[in-house]
């Protein structure tokens, strides 16, 4: 009869060890972040691995998202004759949500899994411990690269798949369906405001950067180091930072708009 | 045995859960010498090796390198001590996102301030030393299996350390490229001054160039001494051992239940 509740027990202390281990783990992480400075190389490279490599993805998806956002907002806002306000109810929309969120989601689709695997991948092929064994610290010289620039990649991508989706939202709405162009921008340049929505968005997408890129580089330096171990560990990266994702932007959400 | 001991284990033990590593080992290793530490897959030789270098801590005993206790160092005594180390992995383990120039390049440039010119100079002649100065642009994909053992020999060599390790150097190798490779680990050890430890189970490519041989079966020395003494002697483990029998004092099976016992376990 106890059984469940032990069961329960059992798998939320596990859970509470693990968190602890990636906590301990992530502040050897950030100790070793001064260092980068004297070596920006390292993180230059894994800029364009994390950041340059992902833009492809979150500009395709943006102008996408853009489009059907124009297209659907449209045919609401007309039914209220105020389809000139779509401009900034899209714009609106992608600073303050879609944007931070959908490349977050993307981002840890192609970036997380990324680092996940190849830093699995080098500790399953021994490559962390030959490092070890170099007298190489491996956090310093293979993790904190890679978390700084996903750190620093997150909130550009955020920005950029924010703009190309406004992009989209005005080909649609202004380009086909014939909404005037001086009002999108005008009414969009009138009712987003600086610090409600763009720096909240990209407050957002900022502490979306930490989690993931976190998520991603534990994962993979803590994988079972064999292939199915590795497997696992990027399956797990890219569901854990999609709910991390999620929850947090309802918690921050919550704390940013909330008031208003 | 003379006093220029570079590294003594004493009284050694280790356990990965039920499996015994080490219990009660004592190993010594002389300077300049090439011992080769002998025993079955599965013995626990390699997490030895990782002892030595400092991954793994031991559960109780002592090991000892140049004076220093190696369990008791802190992470950047340690990391002093590891430079000294040169570990051959079994895996080889080289960066598969660095070419092999870049490979035996990568501690060099990072634990010395040499100009391009030098290290270029120092790289291009340890991996001449292992014959592939023609290969240093490749990358480690387009190796065989062989010619990447031979690379990260040239990598794990590149900072000249005083103890060189190699973990089973030679499994899984070409007769030709076993026979570089018994050739270089001798000409480094006796060209630079190296010592070198050998963890093997392959008895007679060990035996022709070892100065001294342990033999371990669970967790302990079971015979030890030069080739030689070992041949002759009339310890059934070290026999057993030199004429690869499959059974003797040394069990070929994995340790487990009676094996009647376990067939009518499932029949009960
Ligand atoms: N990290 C580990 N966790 C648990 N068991 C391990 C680990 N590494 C090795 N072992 C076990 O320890 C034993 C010895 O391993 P190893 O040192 O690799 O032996 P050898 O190199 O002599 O073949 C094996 O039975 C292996 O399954
Ligand atoms: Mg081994």
């Amino acid at each position: 009869m106890f059984e469940p509740i032990r069961l329960i027990g059992e798998a939320a202390l596990r859970k509470i060890a693990r968190l602890g281990q990636a906590s301990l783990f992530i502040s050897q992480v950030i100790a070793s972040l001064p260092m980068l400075l004297r070596r920006f190389s390292l993180v230059v490279t894994q800029l364009y691995e994390v950041g340059v490599l992902s833009i492809a993805i979150i500009v395709i998806s943006a102008l996408a998202v853009g489009m059907v956002l124009g297209l659907q907002m449209f045919y609401t806002l007309r039914d209220f004759g105020s389809e000139q306000i779509l401009g900034q109810v899209v714009a609106l929309s992608l600073v303050r949500e879609l944007g931070p969120v959908l490349a977050g989601l993307l981002f840890a689709g192609r970036a997380g899994s990324a680092l996940t695997a190849e830093i699995g991948l080098m500790k399953a092929t021994e490559q962390l411990s030959s490092m070890e064994m170099m007298a190489v610290d491996p956090i310093k010289r293979v993790v904190a690269p890679r978390f700084l620039a996903g750190v620093l990649s997150m909130p550009l991508l955020a920005a950029m798949f924010s703009s190309v989706g406004i992009i989209g939202g005005y080909l649609v709405g202004v380009g086909l369906l014939g909404v005037d162009s001086g009002a999108f921008w005008s009414l969009m340049q009138a009712n987003v405001d600086f610090y409600d929505d763009i720096l909240n968005g990209i407050i957002k997408s900022f502490v979306f950067g930490i989690i993931i890129t976190w998520i991603a580089v534990f994962e993979g330096y803590d994988a079972k180091p064999t292939a199915e171990g590795v497997s696992r560990a990027t399956m797990r990266t890219v569901v854990h930072s999609a709910f991390a994702v999620l929850a947090f932007d309802f918690i921050l959400t919550a704390l940013m708009f909330g008031g208003n | 045995m003379s006093s220029d001991i570079i590294l003594t284990i004493k009284d050694l033990q280790f356990k990965y859960g039920e499996r015994v590593i080490a219990d009660g080992m004592d190993v010594q290793i002389q300077r300049g010498k090439i011992t080769t530490i002998m025993g079955p897959s599965g013995t626990g030789k390699t997490t030895l090796l990782r002892m030595i270098g400092g991954q793994v801590r031991p559960h109780a005993g002592s090991i000892s390198y140049e004076g220093k206790s190696i369990p008791d160092l802190g992470k950047n005594e340690l990391l002093q001590a590891r430079k000294s180390m040169g570990l051959l992995f079994q895996a080889s383990a080289l960066f598969t996102g660095l070419s092999v120039f870049d490979n035996v390049a990568f501690p060099l440039r990072e634990h010395t301030k040499l100009s391009e010119q030098m290290l270029s100079h120092l790289v291009l002649s340890k991996l001449e030393a292992v014959g592939l100065r023609g290969a240093a642009q490749l990358m480690p994909a387009e190796l065989s299996g062989g010619m990447a053992r031979r690379v990260a020999l040239a990598r794990a060599f590149a900072l000249d350390p005083r103890l060189m390790m190699y973990d089973e150097p030679f499994v899984g190798q070409d007769p030709i490229t076993m026979g570089v490779i018994t050739r270089l680990i001798k000409l480094l050890n006796d060209s630079l001054g190296m010592t070198s430890i050998i963890v093997s189970h392959d008895v007679h490519e060990a035996m022709t160039i070892s100065d001294y041989v342990y033999m371990i079966s669970e967790g302990k020395v079971i015979a030890s001494g030069t080739p030689d003494e070992l041949r002759e002697s009339d310890s059934p483990w070290a026999q057993q051992f030199l004429r690869a029998e499959p059974d003797g004092p040394v069990s070929f099976q994995y340790p487990a239940k009676d094996y009647q016992s376990d067939l009518f376990a499932s029949v009960e």
